[in-house]
C-alpha cells in the first residue's frame, strides 16, 4: 500500500465515457452506428490546450494506464511506472489521455457490449477492426476534448502502430510521434503465433462460436493457452533462464505431467489470472488488428512512400532483448522515415527482459524519452 | 577526443567549428559519430541544415536527443547500406575514422552517399609521436591520443600520407585540406610539412565524376 502514497503517482482516477452517436465507417466495410469510448486523463490541460499527450495501448491494455481506481485495486494502471508527476511522461507538464480501443475489454464498446440492433451481445458480430479504425475513433475523442493538436502520441508495441497510423492519416494533429518496441508490420512468425493463440480460443468447447456470454461460460482453457503462448514471446530466453532456470517446484523430478518446473507454474498463473481480466473475443480482435497492420500495403510495399504525408517528428525506441519486435523491425521504421526525409531519432536500449521492457524503467530508456518529451513540452511552453 | 581541455570556439569544439565553416547553409548533412550532437545542433541553429547524426554511445544518444538532433543509435561498423546514393550534401566524420573496423569501406560508403565528405583525424606521424616511439620505443600517447595501447578505441590510426594514399586509391578528389595543431590553430609551417607538424587533419573529399 506504500505505493499509493507514492508522490509520483497520479493517485485515484475515474474513467470517463464519451457516447458517440455519429456512425464510424470501418475498413471492413461495416459501420458502427453508436459506440462508447472509455478514457482516463491525468494532469491538467493548459490554457491554450497545447500540452495533450495521447497514449495508445497494446494488446492487453485499456484506458487505465496510470493511478488507482479504488483502495482495493491490487495493481495500478498498466503503465503507471512511466506516467505520473516527474515520471517519463510527466503529468506535471502534460495532460495525458488514454482511451480504451474499440473492442478492448472492460472499456469502450466491444464484443461483450450489447448490440442495439439485436439486443444481444455483439460476440462474433462485432466488426473486425483495424489500427486505422481505432485511430479514427481516437480522433473523435480528440475533437470532443477540444484538442486541435496532440503535442505527442506515445505507444508501445501495437500502440506504436497506432502512433504511426496517426502520423500518416492525421499529420496535422500531432507534433511528435513516439513509437516504442513496435514494427511496421508483423512477420510471418508473428502472425503464426497469433494464429495458434486464436486456434486455442476458437477450438475451446466453451467458445460457442463467440456467443459464450449467452451460454454463461468462458473459454478459459483457450484464452489461458493463448496468454501462455503470448507471454513466452514477451520474455527473452535470457530473462526466463534468469527467472526460472530449470528450478523444480518440489525440488525433485516426479516423472509425471503435472506442474513440475517453476516456469510451468508461472505460465499457468499468468494464463489463469489473465482469464479473469480479459475477454476471448477481444483477444481475437486485437491479434487480427496486429496481423492486418501494414501501412506500406497501400503504397505498393514502400514504407517510405507511406510516410510521405508525415509532418510529426518521430522518436523510435527498441530493446535489444526483444525478439517479438526486435530492434531490426524498429530500424525498418527509422530507415523508411530517413528515406522519406522525415525527422527521426532512434535509441536501441540494452535490456534483458524482452518485449515487455517497454513497460519498465531502464535508465537509458527513461532518460532518452525524458529528454525527447522535455523538448516537446518546452516547444509548447508546458 | 572530447577531453576537458579541448579548445572551443563560440562554445563549439574547435575542429567542429572548422567543419561548420565548410558547410553551406540549407544543406542536408549526415554526421557519422555525432557524439553529443553539438555539430548538428549548431548547424541546425545557425545554418538551417537538416539531417541526422549516427552515434553508438547511449549517453551521447541521450545528449543528442536533448540537443534536438535527429540522432540514430547505430554502429558504424554495421555499414551505411540503409542510406541511398547521393542522399546527403555532406557526410561528416569527425575524429571517428580511426575507431572503425573498416575505414576504407566506410570512405567508399561516404563517397557514395554524400556529394561531399568531410573527414578529420589525428595525424599519427606528428613529430612528437614519432619522437616518442623512436626514443622510448613505446606506443606513443599525446593530448590528441590520450589512451594506452591496450584500452584505446583507436584501432586504425593513420597519417596524412596514408590518408592521401587512400584517397588516390579511392579516386576521390581532395577539394580542400586543412592542418591544425592540438589547439586547432593553423601555422604556416604546417602547410609545408603537414605530415610532421599537424596534429589534426581536416579533409573535404568528393567522388570523382565517373
Amino acid at each position: 500500500m506504500t505505493e499509493r502514497r507514492d508522490t509520483q503517482s497520479v493517485g485515484r482516477v475515474t474513467p470517463e465515457t464519451l457516447s458517440v452517436t455519429t456512425p464510424l465507417a470501418l475498413d471492413c466495410g461495416k459501420t458502427l452506428g453508436a459506440y462508447d469510448l472509455v478514457y482516463e486523463t491525468y494532469g491538467r490541460l493548459n490554457a491554450d490546450r497545447s500540452n495533450a499527450v495521447l497514449i495508445c495501448h497494446a494488446l492487453s491494455g485499456n484506458h487505465h494506464a496510470a493511478g488507482w481506481h479504488d483502495e482495493t485495486d491490487a495493481k495500478p494502471g498498466w503503465w503507471d511506472k512511466c506516467i505520473g508527476p516527474g515520471k517519463m511522461i510527466d503529468t506535471d507538464r502534460f495532460f495525458v489521455v488514454c482511451v480504451a480501443n474499440l473492442g478492448a475489454y472492460n472499456g469502450s464498446t466491444g464484443p461483450g457490449s450489447i448490440n442495439p440492433d439485436t439486443g444481444r451481445h455483439y460476440g462474433p458480430d462485432f466488426p473486425v477492426l483495424t489500427v486505422a479504425d481505432w485511430v479514427r475513433s481516437q480522433d473523435v475523442l480528440r475533437e470532443h476534448l477540444g484538442i486541435s493538436v496532440w503535442v505527442a502520441i506515445v505507444g508501445g508495441s501495437l500502440g506504436g502502430m497506432q502512433v504511426m497510423q496517426w502520423a500518416i492519416d492525421f499529420p496535422d494533429r500531432l507534433r511528435h510521434a513516439v513509437v516504442i518496441a513496435s514494427a511496421p508490420k508483423l512477420s510471418a512468425q508473428n502472425i503464426a503465433f497469433n494464429e495458434i493463440a486464436r486456434q486455442a480460443i476458437v477450438t475451446d468447447p466453451e467458445f460457442h462460436d463467440g456467443r459464450y456470454y449467452e451460454a454463461g461460460v468462458v473459454p478459459r482453457r483457450g484464452l489461458m493457452l493463448a496468454r501462455m503462448l503470448g507471454h513466452i514471446t514477451y520474455l527473452s530466453d535470457e530473462a526466463m533462464r534468469a527467472k526460472f532456470g530449470r528450478d523444480l517446484r518440489a525440488g525433485r523430478i516426479n516423472y509425471g505431467f503435472d506442474v513440475e518446473f517453476q516456469v510451468e507454474s508461472y505460465l499457468r498463473y499468468q494464463g489463469e489470472s489473465f482469464v479473469t481480466r480479459f475477454d476471448a473475443n477481444t483477444y481475437l480482435l486485437m491479434t487480427k488488428a496486429l496481423d492486418y497492420f501494414d501501412p506500406a500495403y497501400a503504397t505498393g510495399g514502400s514504407l517510405a512512400q507511406a510516410f510521405a504525408p508525415v509532418t510529426a517528428r518521430f522518436m523510435v525506441v527498441s530493446f535489444t532483448s526483444d525478439w517479438r519486435f526486435a530492434p531490426a523491425r524498429s530500424k525498418e521504421i527509422v530507415d523508411a522515415l530517413v528515406d522519406a526525409g522525415k525527422a527521426v531519432a532512434y535509441a536501441e536500449v540494452a535490456s534483458d527482459l524482452g518485449h515487455d521492457d517497454f513497460l519498465l524503467t531502464m535508465p537509458h530508456y527513461i532518460k532518452t524519452l525524458r529528454a525527447y518529451l522535455g523538448r516537446a513540452a518546452a516547444e509548447v511552453g508546458a | 577526443m572530447n577531453t576537458a581541455d579541448t579548445p572551443t570556439r563560440n562554445g563549439l569544439r574547435a575542429d567542429l567549428a572548422l567543419i561548420s565553416e565548410w558547410i553551406r547553409p540549407g544543406t542536408r548533412v549526415l554526421d557519422l559519430g555525432c557524439g553529443n550532437g553539438a555539430l548538428m545542433a549548431h548547424l541546425q541553429a545557425t545554418k538551417q541544415v537538416r539531417g541526422y547524426g549516427l552515434e553508438i554511445d547511449p549517453d551521447n544518444v541521450i545528449a543528442s536527443v536533448a540537443a534536438g538532433v535527429n540522432v540514430i543509435q547505430s554502429d558504424l561498423d554495421d555499414g551505411l547500406a540503409q542510406f541511398e546514393d547521393k542522399s546527403f550534401d555532406y557526410v561528416v566524420m569527425s575524429s571517428a575514422i580511426q575507431e572503425v573496423a573498416a575505414p576504407d569501406a566506410l570512405i567508399d560508403d561516404m563517397l557514395r552517399i554524400g556529394h561531399d565528405c568531410i573527414v578529420t583525424f589525428p595525424n599519427f606521424a606528428h613529430w612528437r609521436l614519432r619522437l616518442k616511439i623512436a626514443l622510448w620505443g613505446t606506443m606513443p600517447a599525446s593530448r590528441a591520443l590520450p589512451n594506452r595501447w591496450y584500452n584505446t578505441p583507436n584501432i586504425h590510426l593513420c597519417t596524412v600520407h596514408d590518408f592521401e594514399a587512400l584517397c588516390r586509391e579511392k579516386k576521390a578528389d581532395i577539394v580542400r585540406r586543412h592542418f591544425v595543431n592540438h589547439a586547432h590553430r593553423a601555422q604556416a609551417a604546417m602547410r609545408l610539412l603537414p605530415n610532421v607538424l599537424c596534429e589534426i587533419a581536416l579533409y573535404q573529399l568528393r567522388d570523382k565524376p565517373k
